[in-house]
């Protein structure tokens, strides 16, 4: 059928639809610029869903490709795929798009049309960077989205708004310079921009490269990626951005914006540079655990509500690059669950601390107090959902921390440890936070007026809690997804951890496949063993 | 020496924009006082015609007036971004020119009389006829940037642009002086003949003497660091539609002689090669890091789009550093993108600026999103494209060029030129910012816009989409010209 064969040009270009019906509606009517926004992420979410049907687990490969010859100098494709990596990344941000649109219903009261229309372009612009195989395409989404999240900061945030979305911008774009040397540093040497074709040449030895080549192409691509993570000295513009930009910013940009780090280095840096992903692990996973002691350490302290989920973001991003330079399955396997499951945990931290921005028009800590006894329900959620943030086992955070410790101490036992330290400061600034607003006594005469959970924030709160405790409990499904594409990874980093997949056990073809490969298609002095 | 036809001929397009240039001046005493903007029509109309022609001329190509002029696919293409640049200025003229009281017939023959010059510049091979078109267009041009009589601005503007002007076409002709002396010829193909076949004949120190006095001369044309000095002050102070052509027009034509010189005559010339080389390399990191620093503190849009204007000609002199048929080609590719969005921008911002342009600082602009989003969304899609965003043609004009710098192994240049494309993109968002982030009343004119200025702006957008998502058309074109000097 003609749709299924672009169904990945659909599901990128359908908030774009969205976004242009939007833009013809009459500017008085806001609640109609809602309802379109709201049909318009729903179908995408649906059309995501679809992929999830349609896509086969065992498939080694990209799946759903479509690939057109779109600018013939330099030659660059309208190439698009997915794998199992991809594909609940997608999923991810069909799932938090709605949810933006409706924690945005009764908040963002001026210029609702351009704010839905910058909230769709943005989603459109991040499912084109997951679904890219070009690199040209894929630099081409990556640098367009930069711009709705730049006025959604910008025009709809709080506070030091301007200064947060330039920030934002800037630094974004260092990073994308140079990745862009990067790209076309590949593509002279290669010919093509093609991923899998570039990948294919380096994998074959067609494309040899020095090992000071290699190192440069690595960090040039790493940087741009260790920005947007954040990877610890480079997070700085993430509080600012974090903190004043308006809810559905602040979940997007938790939610998916900070995964396209971290999957733009599953993706692009170790498969691609395998040996200098090698030599630089060590220094890469010691930055990671600074991010996690720091980013914990950070957030004890932080006066304001979002500023402390903006830092937890720092120390729970920290725990995915150190799973994915523990370059094992369980590692590897454990920070593509910490990304999504941080993605919902989060963007639904988020969401509620908007809920009680719109109420009390504050987010200092010091301003609430026992707001347990005033609003029950609500404070049921969030409970649930810190929990869900902290790691507590049969809810979502647990099991991707879980995985990536294991993996950590595979690697090297201090990592592990260290990274273990986290956990539980992470249980520290969390429950304190909740101790201090939820608990106790109410102080704020102000804080006893406020007004529960109505049905439009019950049901989205239903919605994310049911993925938190469904992903707790039942990750199996999740993680076969993406057993394939961390095989693929892993074959090309560390092929002895393939071999030797000693906690799960693979299926039979897929392993048998994956061993065959390791044994073919690798340079000598591929076996790792840090 | 004989004449044939085919020698008017081919000059055809040039002879056009004369002719309606001077029957613009014949006109003008017959036209009422306020019925001025017909002759910016006919202006149109002689710019259309010989858009046209010289189109038609791609299928006569050939020397004209014993080797002086080249009708060859390089001078046709430059020819026909000088007439699209005219065009635009005009049809962003004429509604700027009633507003602000000053709508005299002058005007657009000025603008012809520029377009001429800058035709002759880019079709000769013959170093005295680009001389003179170099005169024609520069005199008309110091015309134009005092055209607001009355305004004290605009008098230093002028002032400013004919002293250091004619300083700098007086280097440019001692340096044809010296390749005269060299050479025994100032006929450019004639010159690469005998630098190719007899390298050992001159001697390399008055090689690059010559090479070095031209290269002066033309970059105080193109204002390129360090002879950018004069750039910020005349742009500030001309008309703001005059601005937009002098950013674009002279410039493309000085860069397409820059190019038939250096890249053509003494780009085969080894002896000298080192320090064309070098004097390229350091005047195009100085013109970028120049340029994009000093729009960072600019609190006037007319002057930080002045700074960001030597910015981009620094990058355009990455492509010439580059050399070559590929970097050729880029730059080409590169003063039509230019072209699209910088005119585009300068119109809109006339338009913008209200009566007698009083309104031309960053904070003026705060809120007009709000209060008319169309143009809001139209000059930040400039500043975008500016600013070199992938979907705009900006993107893939820098690519281009800093692709064909990798090819020549210049990865240290394409690394300062990238670090310097993202520091432009603050000064670019400074104004974005002030449109859509500030909160306030807008002091800039809220009159709608006018329609011809609005096809010209509509215009320039489709090309900025046009090319900055099927650049591929262009590019090939671009690269499959026939020139005998690369």
């Amino acid at each position: 059928m003609a749709l299924t064969d672009h169904i990945l040009t659909i599901a990128t270009f359908l908030p774009l639809v969205g976004a242009a019906i939007i833009a013809f509606l009459p500017r008085e009517n806001n609640g109609r610029v809602r309802a379109v926004a709201l049909i318009f992420s729903l179908l995408t979410f649906a059309v995501t869903l679809i992929l999830i049907f349609g896509f086969s687990r065992a498939a080694d490969g990209f799946q759903f490709e479509e690939n057109y010859a779109w600018i013939t100098s330099p030659p660059i494709h309208y190439h698009m795929g997915i794998d199992g990596l991809s594909l609940i990344l997608i999923v991810l941000t069909g799932f938090l798009t709605p949810l933006c649109v409706l924690v945005s219903w009764t908040g963002i009261t001026e210029r609702t049309k351009e704010f839905h229309i910058f909230l769709l372009a943005l989603e459109a612009g991040v499912i084109g960077v997951f679904v890219s195989l070009d690199l040209f395409l894929f630099f081409v989404f990556w640098e367009v989205m930069l711009i709705p999240m730049y006025f959604l900061i910008g025009i709809w945030g709080h506070g030091r708004k301007v200064y947060a979305a330039v920030k934002f911008i800037l630094y974004t774009m260092v990073g994308s310079a140079l990745m862009l040397v990067g790209i076309i540093f590949l593509y002279e040497r290669s010919g093509s921009f093609d991923y899998p074709q570039i990948l294919a040449q380096l994998s074959d030895g067609s494309l040899p490269l020095t090992h000071t080549t290699e190192s440069l192409l690595f960090w040039a691509f790493l940087i741009a990626f260790a920005i947007k993570v954040p990877l610890f000295p480079l997070h700085t513009w993430l509080p600012d951005a974090h903190t004043e930009a308006p809810t559905a910013g602040s979940v997007i940009l938790a939610g998916v914006l900070l995964k396209m780090g971290t999957y733009g280095m599953l993706r692009f840096c170790l498969p691609l540079f395998p040996s200098a992903s090698r030599e630089f692990a060590g220094i890469l996973s010691v930055l990671a655990v600074i991010g996690i002691i720091y980013g914990a350490l950070v957030s004890m302290v932080q006066p304001d509500l979002k500023r402390l989920v903006a830092y937890s973001s720092v120390a729970h991003l920290g725990f995915v690059v150190l799973g994915i330079f523990a370059f094992n399955i369980q590692g590897m396997e454990g920070a593509i669950y910490q990304m999504v499951s941080h993605g919902v945990s989060t963007g639904a931290l988020f969401m509620m601390v908007g809920m009680l921005y719109d109420r009390r028009h504050t987010r200092l800590i010091k301003d609430f107090g026992g707001l347990g006894t005033t609003i029950p329900v609500f404070s049921t959620f969030f409970m649930i959902v810190t929990l869900s943030s902290l790691g507590l086992p049969m809810l979502n955070g647990f099991v991707g921390e879980f995985l990536i410790i294991i993996g950590a101490f595979h690697a090297r036992v201090l990592w592990g440890s260290l990274a273990a330290v986290g956990v539980i400061l992470a249980a520290v600034y969390l429950l304190w936070m909740y101790q201090r607003v939820f608990l106790g006594e109410v102080t704020d005469e102000k804080n006893r007026q406020i007004p529960d959970c109505n049905r439009r924030e019950k049901w989205m709160l239903v919605a994310t809690v049911a993925v938190i405790i469904f992903m707790g409990i039942y990750p199996q499904p999740f993680l076969r997804q993406m057993d394939v594409s961390v095989a693929r990874v892993l074959t090309r980093v560390n092929p002895a951890a393939v071999a030797a997949r000693n906690i799960k056990a693979p299926a039979a073809g897929v392993a048998s496949r994956i061993a065959a490969t390791s044994r073919q298609g690798l340079p000598a002095g591929g076996g790792a063993s840090r | 020496m004989s004449l044939s036809y085919a020698d008017f001929i081919r000059i055809l397009p040039e002879l056009l924009l004369a002719g309606f240039a001077l029957l613009i001046m014949m006109l003008e005493p017959f036209t009422p006082l306020g019925r001025k903007t017909i002759l910016g029509w006919v202006a149109v109309a002689g710019v259309v015609l010989a858009g046209i022609t010289a189109a038609a001329l791609a299928w006569f190509q050939g020397p004209a007036f014993s080797d002086s002029i080249s009708n060859d696919g390089y001078s046709i293409y430059l020819i026909e971004l000088l007439l699209l640049i005219a065009a635009l200025t005009l049809l962003g003229s004429m509604a700027y020119l009633e507003r602000d009281a000053v709508d005299h017939g002058e005007y657009y023959a000025l603008i012809l009389m520029a377009t001429v010059g800058g035709a002759f510049m880019v079709a000769s091979t013959e170093l005295i006829m680009v001389f003179i078109g170099l005169e024609i267009s520069s005199i008309s041009t110091y015309i134009l940037a005092g055209y607001k009589r009355g305004e004290m601005q605009s008098n230093e503007s002028s002032v400013k642009y004919f002293l250091l002007g004619s300083f700098a076409t007086a280097f440019f002709l001692y340096g044809i002086a010296f390749v005269y002396g060299l050479t025994g010829t100032t006929n450019l193909d004639v010159v690469r003949e005998i630098l190719v076949n007899s390298p050992a004949s001159a001697s390399p120190q008055l090689l690059w003497l010559a090479v070095v006095l031209m290269f002066v001369g033309l970059a105080f044309k193109v204002s390129t660091a360090p002879f950018q000095i004069w750039t910020p002050d005349v742009y500030q102070g001309a008309p703001a539609p005059v601005t937009a052509y002098l950013s674009t027009a002279p410039k493309a034509a000085a860069f397409a002689v820059l190019m038939r010189i250096l890249v053509g005559s003494f780009g085969h010339v080894s002896a000298a090669g080192g320090v064309i080389f070098w004097m390229l390399w350091i005047s195009a990191v100085l013109t970028m890091c120049l340029g994009n620093l000093a729009a960072l503190w600019q609190s006037d849009v007319k002057r930080l789009l002045a700074y960001s204007s030597i910015a981009h000609a620094g990058y355009v002199l990455v492509g010439i550093t580059a050399g070559g048929a590929e970097g050729t080609s880029a730059v080409l590719f590169y003063l039509a993108g230019y072209a699209l969005m910088n005119v585009g921008a300068f119109i809109l911002l006339a338009h913008l600026a209200g009566a007698d342009e009083r309104r031309t600082e960053v904070q003026d602009f705060t809120g007009l999103a709000a209060e008319r989003p169309g143009m809001a969304a139209c000059l930040t899609i400039f500043m975008l494209s500016l600013a070199g965003f992938p979907s705009t043609v900006g993107f893939f004009a820098k690519f281009y060029v800093f692709r064909s710098a990798m090819h020549a192994h210049l990865t240290g240049l394409t690394v300062i030129a990238l670090l310097n494309s993202v520091v432009s993109v603050y000064y670019y968002l400074r104004i974005v910012v002030a449109m859509y982030m500030g909160q306030g009343k807008t002091q800039v004119s809220e009159a709608s816009v006018p329609r011809a200025l609005s096809f010209a702006i509509a215009v320039s957008l489709v090309g900025i989409f046009f090319l900055g998502l099927f650049p591929s058309g262009l590019l090939r074109d671009l690269t499959s010209l026939q020139v005998p000097w690369l």
